[in-house]
């Protein structure tokens, strides 16, 4: 057997991938359903913190600051184990599917917030004050005047930073969510064959590129009208 | 006695009003009184509290202290509406602060809508009349960048006077213009005072002040120096503050 022949029948075994190739569907699958509940959850949470600290009620405003620092600063793979391993000894058992969930979730709201505030202090104070000189209250101008304008500008590295994080439900794997490499790795381990982890890269491909792709064409649609 | 301020009551009374920013204290127990259907023009070196005192009459600014009535409403009283209250005062910024991502229609629209509660039609229509009388009926489908700086500007006073205010505010609003923009703002102002509104008017453009204003008010340090009929402020003025500021904005 050459080094090319060795090469192929280990990371492109076609028996083996043409074996695993259900299982790595239903990763597939279990990590678009993960990655969807992240991205909701994470951009309407990381909204409504932004929005709330738009009313500048000062000790509400150290808590959320707190807190969306603590997420940005914490790895979450760190997370996701303190969820999964720790929180059972406090008597919470979560699934790993509902600890990845709830971590990257975290993760994704933290960073979501420092971008939506930054979106809303970036529109001038002009703004602000023409609103409320026709009578609109705060609620009305930070709904029709403000968060607009905020939301357009934070699109850019809104896309980034989501499918950054998104990304991450690789991490689940970790604690035996069968998503894509979980699949993957477990088919590796039953077959002793790398080809598996192949076809789990073709997957987050097919999965990603995509999203990348669009996350371009939303950033250059709107970088340039501005 | 100034009976012809009490005969028309006056439509802006603000008393003994003080303005601190921290350490600075930019307004000095100003008193302004503003008459139905006057022009009060304020005029000033930067810094003397005009734009300030301006913002004090619908609460953009908090006064530290002082009383301000507009309308009959006390606008400081905690238990006033300031949203309701400010429905009665137009104002109309220097950068124009056009709301971008709306049309000029929409722009009009937005608190005839939300503040006044209109339904769409009704809505769109005193909007498209207040667009007519600043003379860009034509323009309403257009995004403020899609318009000059004096078309803004002058989508920024329809947005004002569609809500039938008591009294409009103008805080420069030609100063952000180029020289051949400015005209047409003038114009739109000219005809509003033709048609009876009451304004307060903080700008450099004298040869309007002398054409239009009623009164003009001079201001320096955070207090009134000398008011008077825009003959007698620029012809004759009384205070040596007033003489070299207005020999020093003629010159240009």
């Amino acid at each position: 057997m050459t080094n090319w022949d060795r090469f192929v029948d280990s990371f492109f075994n076609a028996r083996v991938m043409a074996q695993y190739l259900p299982k790595i569907i239903e990763g597939f699958g279990l990590t678009v359903v993960l990655a969807l509940c992240i991205i909701a959850a994470g951009l309407a949470l990381g909204l409504l913190l932004a929005v709330v600290r738009a009313f500048g009620i000062r000790p509400l405003n150290w808590l959320i600051i707190f807190t969306v620092d603590l997420f940005r600063a914490l790895p979450p793979l760190v997370i996701i184990v303190l969820l999964f391993f720790g929180l059972p000894n406090a008597g919470v058992e979560l699934s790993g599917f509902v600890a990845s969930w709830l971590a990257l979730t975290l993760v994704l709201m933290a960073f979501a917030e420092e971008i939506f505030w930054a979106g809303i202090t970036s529109v001038p104070k002009g703004q602000w004050e023409a609103a409320r000189s026709t009578g609109l209250g705060f609620v009305q101008t930070l709904g029709y005047v403000v968060l607009p304008q905020a939301l357009r500008i934070t699109i850019p590295p809104l896309t980034n930073r989501t499918i950054a994080i998104t990304k991450g439900t690789a991490l689940a794997s970790v604690v035996a969510v069968p998503d894509i490499l979980g699949a993957a790795n477990a088919g590796v381990s039953f077959s002793f064959n790398p080809s598996p982890l192949t076809l789990g890269a073709i997957a987050y491909l097919v999965l990603f590129l995509p999203v990348v792709v669009l996350g371009r064409w939303i950033e250059t649609r709107f970088a340039w009208k501005r | 006695m100034s009976s012809a301020i009490t005969a028309r009551g006056p439509i802006v009374e603000a008393r003994a009003i003080h303005k601190h920013f921290g350490h600075l204290h930019v307004l000095k127990g100003v008193d302004l009184v503003v008459a139905e259907k006057e022009l009060v023009f304020l005029i000033g070196p930067s810094g003397s509290g005009k734009s300030t005192l301006l913002r004090c009459l619908n609460r953009l600014e908090d006064p530290t202290s002082g009383s301000v009535t507009v309308d009959g409403i006390d606008m400081l009283d905690p238990r006033t509406d300031i949203n309701k209250a400010r429905q009665r005062i137009g104002m109309v910024f220097q950068s124009f602060n056009l709301y971008p991502h709306m049309t000029a229609l929409g722009n009009v629209m937005l608190a005839l809508r939300k503040v006044l509660g209109m339904g769409r039609a009704e809505a769109e229509a005193k909007a498209r009349a207040a667009l007519d009388r600043v003379h860009l009926a034509d323009r309403a489908d257009h995004y403020p960048l899609q318009l000059s700086g004096g078309q803004q500007q002058r989508v920024a006073i329809a947005r004002a006077i569609a809500l039938e205010p008591r009294v409009m505010l103008f805080d420069e609003p030609t100063s952000a213009l180029d020289p051949e923009l400015v005209g047409g703002v003038l114009a739109v102002m000219r005809e509003l005072r033709e048609d009876g509104m009451t304004m307060v008017v903080v700008s450099h453009e004298m040869g309007f002040a002398k054409a239009a204003a009623d009164r003009v008010v001079f201001m320096a340090d955070g207090a009134i120096v000398e008011e008077g009929k825009p003959a007698e402020i620029f012809a004759d003025p009384r205070h040596a503050r007033t003489r070299a500021f207005i020999s020093q904005i003629e010159r240009h």
